[in-house]
């Protein structure tokens, strides 16, 4: 057997961490950089530096290394790939064996892979594109509470997307006049209200009060309409004791479902709250305040995708997704990539949608996405179409800025979303033939046709600065 | 205000009550629900018809007509058996579900017939 001797000083990383012989093991997490390297650095070098400081190495060889087997704990780079359109930089792929993480932590994955590597002299830009969680990795993880089957059970919606609304203005309102806002939305039709993220314990609104006079307003709308409510109250909180504190007073007066900002809030607060929820039978809404600062630069940063795989993991029954139609940024066949990522069990490796990966989630339940964000009842057939029946969309404005208020503008869209239905189970090409389909329901919906006539010249035209890597040369 | 439409739904008045999907549309006409049907076995669910009285709609367990259909492809078959669980029970909700077993979840549900609603 090879001996190795101490030998003090600094060595290329590719000696080491440069492996592109490699197999990648079923077991090993294997993560997708985007790499922008400073002029002059060899790409197998940089990848190798990349795999070195996410894994098990650091600038200079140090006589611990000899204690341990490092050949088995290190990351390796195991390929290199142009990326199309765009020579600044390459992608890199990384195997990363699963015994260099902590079972069931997100945090410690996230901690290793978008840590100090991303603060790196020798790179320009660092960007984690996608990450393949194994099987044997997604197992030790509790994932979402109760998943997409178990809340259409619990809440009796089949065969169409949820309804919700944004309660607006964000900030500002009494907890009083807040839960009339609530209430005017749920008795029009919608099945869920919800709280803005920003919206927390203000000294305007404190959590109590809120949560209070919010579940009087799900409770008449209930028994006015027959149908089952929730309101997404809101408990992300300064501490984790905090949110708990206000997690087991929603549950305590029979709020269906509660919400947590994961980013802001944190992974680990995120996990302990999920593993909460699925212990007590309660849903939970996941809002992605701070997603932006971290996923829409196309060179630096996390992309959503991967964003999507640790929540997940770490739990949550919705998830906000972008609209691709709205206000805000979102590609389309990047979207479509990431419900994709959100829902299904097994989803294979498709660069067309963004996905570098197969990723198999095994028995762990769904995550619905949220369409929310700048969208109104002209948006409702597109919506349909590209989000189908498991999604929730979430119009806030468009609900709440109907000229005869909530009510109004909740039924609008309700009666909006179940035309787009009835006429998708007929074979009707939506986004074709949207408008026709909507004309005809408003015929028996004066609401509808009060806000087809408030929200017909509203467009949001602008490009994505985030796009799929596409040849145009 | 003049041109302010109220939204007239209240806890007396009975009419107020719906009945989740499709329900804020106009009932549907037998052609409508004979394609709903259709987009049922297309999607390989298996259909099934429940009813309840009106004043027990608010239960997750409606009565179940019979047993789903399971394995029915023929839309005639499907309305037969909804206007046989009507002319037993005249006064009831009936509705009909479309239930994926790969889902384990109803991938569709209809309120069909609406009894006096409470």
């Amino acid at each position: 057997m090879a001996v190795k001797q101490y030998d003090a000083g600094v060595k290329e990383y590719r000696e080491t961490y440069w492996m592109p012989e490699y197999t990648p093991k079923e077991t090993d997490i294997l993560a997708c950089f985007k790499v922008t390297p400073q002029d002059g650095v060899p790409r197998e070098e940089v990848a190798a530096a990349v795999a070195a400081e996410s894994s098990t190495g650091t600038w200079t060889t140090v006589w611990t290394d000899l204690l341990t087997d490092l050949d088995y704990y290190k990351g390796r780079a195991y390929a290199i790939e142009d990326v199309p359109g765009d020579d600044t930089c390459f992608y890199a792929f990384i195997a990363y064996p699963i015994d260099l993480f902590e079972e069931g932590s997100v945090v410690n994955v996230m901690t290793s892979l978008v840590g100090n590597v991303f603060g790196f002299k020798a790179l320009r830009a660092l960007r984690l594109e996608d990450i393949r969680f194994p099987i044997a990795y997604v197992l030790t993880c509790n994932g979402p509470p109760q998943g997409i089957q178990v809340e259409r059970d619990l809440l009796n919606k089949y065969g169409r997307p949820l309804l919700g609304c944004t309660i607006k203005p964000k900030l500002g309102l009494s907890a009083k006049n807040y839960g009339r806002a609530c209430y005017e939305g749920l008795r029009g039709g919608l099945d869920f209200t919800k709280d803005d993220e920003n919206v927390n314990s203000q000294p305007f609104m404190r959590w109590r009060h809120r949560f209070d006079f919010v579940m009087e307003a799900i409770h008449k709308a209930e028994a006015e309409t027959g149908e089952r409510k929730g309101h997404y109250l809101n408990v992300t909180a300064p501490t984790s004791d905090e949110m708990m504190k206000r997690a087991e007073y929603a549950k305590e007066i029979g709020a269906p479902i509660i919400m947590h900002d994961y980013i802001t809030g944190g992974w680990a607060a995120n996990t302990q709250l999920a593993q909460w929820c699925q212990d007590n039978g309660m849903l939970l809404h996941i809002h992605r305040a701070m997603h932006a600062v971290l996923d829409r630069n196309p060179h630096h940063g996390i992309h959503f995708r991967v964003l999507t795989k640790i929540l997940r993991l770490s739990g949550g029954d919705h998830l906000h997704s972008g609209t691709v139609v709205g206000k805000l940024e979102g590609d389309r066949e990047a979207t479509l990539g990431w419900i994709d990522t959100m829902r299904d069990s097994y989803i294979k490796e498709d660069r067309s949608r963004g996905l570098f990966f197969d990723q198999d989630w095994g028995s762990m339940p769904g995550v619905l996405p949220v369409a929310s964000g700048g969208i109104h009842v002209w948006h409702m057939p597109a919506l349909v179409n590209i989000f189908g029946d498991d999604s929730v969309l979430q119009f806030g404005g468009g609900t709440l800025g109907h000229p005869w208020g909530n009510a109004a503008g909740a039924a609008a869209n309700r009666v909006a979303v179940e035309a787009c239905v009835e006429a998708r189970n007929m074979g009707r090409e939506l986004e074709k033939e949207g408008k026709d389909i909507l004309t005809a329901a408003a015929k028996h919906s004066p609401e509808l046709a009060a806000a087809m006539e408030t929200w017909k010249e509203i467009k949001f035209e602008f490009d994505t600065v985030d796009k799929l890597d596409v040849a145009h040369k | 205000m003049s041109d302010v439409q109220d939204y007239a739904s209240s806890l007396s008045n009975a009419a107020s009550r719906k009945f989740e999907t499709f329900s804020y549309l106009p009932s549907l006409s037998e052609e409508q629900t004979r394609t709903q049907i259709q987009y049922i076995l297309d999607k390989g669910w298996n259909p099934v018809i429940e009813h309840t009285e009106p004043e027990n709609a608010n239960s997750h367990y409606w009565y179940m007509w019979k047993l789903p259909m399971f394995g029915e492809t023929d839309v005639d078959n499907v309305l037969k058996e909804i206007e046989a669980c009507k002319a037993a029970h005249p006064k009831n909700h009936i509705r009909l579900l479309g239930l994926d077993n790969f889902a384990q979840c109803a991938g569709a549900a209809m309120v069909i017939y609406r009894g006096e609603t409470v």
